[in-house]
């Protein structure tokens, strides 16, 4: 039976095509099915970004009668898979951008300010504005804080002048960092890419960033004239070996340099020099073009609260939680999920995907006084462009193993249009009905 | 993989084409699919002269499905990978020219039915 089951899979991921490929990269737990469960507690979700709004709409549909409140001051929504295309000149701005609002469902409550304060003792959330809310369950899902600050030097208003774009900071400036690499390809000169020493979102975007910068030099001629140089803030180019040993292998075809153990101290955008503590201490590489990436840290609120781990990422407070349940390991009716979870991968999407369901099941198992099996087993997935019209899908958990949604039809480590197309044409949609609990 | 559904299917490709564009191109299919079917069963037979015609239309409609492809994925044909890839291209090219011969012949069935032929 196993060999029927295997053709109808391969089959479906067939006539799928590129629109059902991409959908399944992000594919894991399907939406809400079973019958309601009835409860009057209060639930507040701190957050409205990918995890929190998907958690809002898929609790709505599960529990009858549950109070929801989600708390999130920011009125836009943005899809941040999204920028680095906005920063290849593929996408407009406004591309990432939609509203807050228009992803809730009716009957949760949006508190359209910040929190300012959680006490998980007394089980409330302070709101910027002065209001005190009480909950039975909270979810903290607020995501990242960029510490633009932690950059000497630097300042958000450089960004698209001089050669200096930063293609995290929103997607206004991921179109002024296109306009930057733009100019930079059209002429040449030496680009310089690196990554922060901190956790962060997406690992792999300051690598693709990278290889878009060359395959516009290449395609615009001035290839010859650029310099294209990666500094690693490790001793890998990526966590995960197999796929180090490959990006190494393109990044040494495409004629990259690349810099180990560097980390990203200042930036001098008058001598146009980018200075990097090193084992050996501080050394210097000049640019024409760069895209800062700074440290990422847990949002203030969250790491007041006695929430963030003691003994991990110390000065990164990501939140204390079992790394296959996502529950806190003090606070039982507290989970995380997204960005700020305290857990080793998986600060992208597509793990925003496979950890929302796992925190649905849980929440509403313990409210029913009952336990569950689901498990989040670390996925998280990269669509690794390599060049304008080729990516390599790279999905992978925990153990650095390799999980492909479509072994032996898409190879993870291939260059390969179809993979392209997910990211191109397909994602966004699948994104959007992960946000209605739909996918 | 298993839970891919149509509801998700269909977002995903009113993303990729526009609502517009989208649900357009899905009326059109069917209209056309509707009034080929139309044509067979009121000639209660296919007419291979209209046949040789739509088979001509084959290349047209497979390389016109590819370019439009690519355009609307900032893409070309030197981006292909692998095996995967050229299937995945093959299947573009196999929908355009299936697609351009139905309609092909449908019109020429509705411009000159069996009657007025010689």
């Amino acid at each position: 039976m196993t060999d029927s089951r295997d053709f109808t899979a391969s089959r479906r991921a067939f006539l799928g095509l590129a629109a059902g490929a991409g959908a399944l990269a992000l594919a894991g737990q399907g939406g809400p099915a079973r019958a309601q469960l009835r409860t009057n507690a209060h639930i507040v979700i701190l957050g409205a970004g990918a995890a929190g709004t998907a958690l809002a709409n898929r609790l709505a549909a599960r529990l009858e009668g549950a109070r929801i409140t989600i708390v999130d001051g920011r009125a836009q929504h943005w899809y941040q898979p999204g920028f680095t295309l906005i920063a290849a000149g593929l996408k407009p701005a406004d591309y990432s951008v939609s509203t807050t609002t228009e992803w809730l469902p009716d009957g949760v409550e949006l508190k359209p300010e910040y929190a300012a304060e959680i006490d998980p003792e007394a089980k409330t959330v302070g709101l910027a504005g002065g209001e005190t809310l009480s909950y039975d369950y909270l979810v903290v899902a607020p995501g990242l804080v960029l510490d633009w600050d932690a950059v000497e030097g630097f300042s958000l208003d450089m960004v698209g002048e001089n050669g200096i774009g930063a293609v995290y900071a929103g997607p206004d400036y991921a179109a002024k960092t296109w306009a930057a690499m733009d100019r930079f390809t059209d002429e040449g000169g030496e680009a310089v890419f690196f990554r922060p020493a901190t956790e962060m979102k997406c690992a792999g975007a300051p690598l693709k960033y990278t290889f878009l910068t060359d395959d516009y030099a290449r395609r615009k001629g001035t290839r010859g004239a650029t310099k294209i140089t990666y500094a690693a803030h490790s001793g890998s180019l990526f966590a995960v070996p197999i796929v180090n040993e490959k990006v190494r292998m393109l990044y040494d075809e495409r004629g990259f340099d690349v810099h180990y153990d560097h980390v990203l101290k200042s930036l001098d955008p008058g001598r146009k020099v980018l200075t990097f503590d090193t084992p050996e201490g501080a050394t210097e590489i000049p640019f024409d073009f760069t895209n800062v990436i700074p440290p990422m840290r847990a949002p203030e609120v969250v790491r007041q609260s006695g929430l963030s781990w003691a003994d991990r990422w110390v000065d990164q407070g990501w939140v204390e939680v079992d790394q296959h349940t996502l529950r806190h390991r003090r606070y039982p009716e507290v989970f995380a999920a997204g960005d700020v979870a305290g857990v080793p991968k998986g600060k992208t999407a597509a793990s925003v995907k496979w950890q929302v369901p796992v925190v649905e099941e849980h929440l509403v198992a313990q409210i029913a006084g009952d336990t569950t099996d689901a498990s989040y087993n670390g996925y998280t997935s990269c669509p690794l462009i390599t060049r304008v019209g080729r990516a390599m899908l790279i999905e992978f958990d925990y153990n650095n193993d390799l999980v492909p949604s479509f072994p032996g039809v898409i190879a993870p480590l291939q260059e390969l249009w179809i993979s392209w197309l997910m990211k191109e044409v397909a994602l966004k949609a699948t994104y959007n009905a992960m946000l209605r609990g739909m996918a | 993989m298993e839970e891919l559904t149509f509801t998700t299917l269909i977002a995903v490709f009113e993303e990729m084409f526009g609502r517009w564009l989208f649900w357009g191109m899905v009326v059109a299919a069917v209209a056309v699919t509707l009034l080929y079917v139309y044509v067979l069963i009121r000639d209660h037979s296919v007419s291979w002269r209209k046949f040789l015609l739509a088979q001509l239309a084959m290349p047209v409609g497979a390389v016109a499905a590819v370019i439009f492809v690519f355009a609307v994925t900032d893409s070309g044909l030197g981006d292909m990978g692998g095996p995967i890839d050229v299937i995945v291209l093959l299947g573009v090219a196999a929908a355009g020219a299936v697609g351009a011969a139905i309609l092909v012949y449908t019109v020429q069935s509705l411009v000159a039915p069996p009657a007025r032929e010689t």
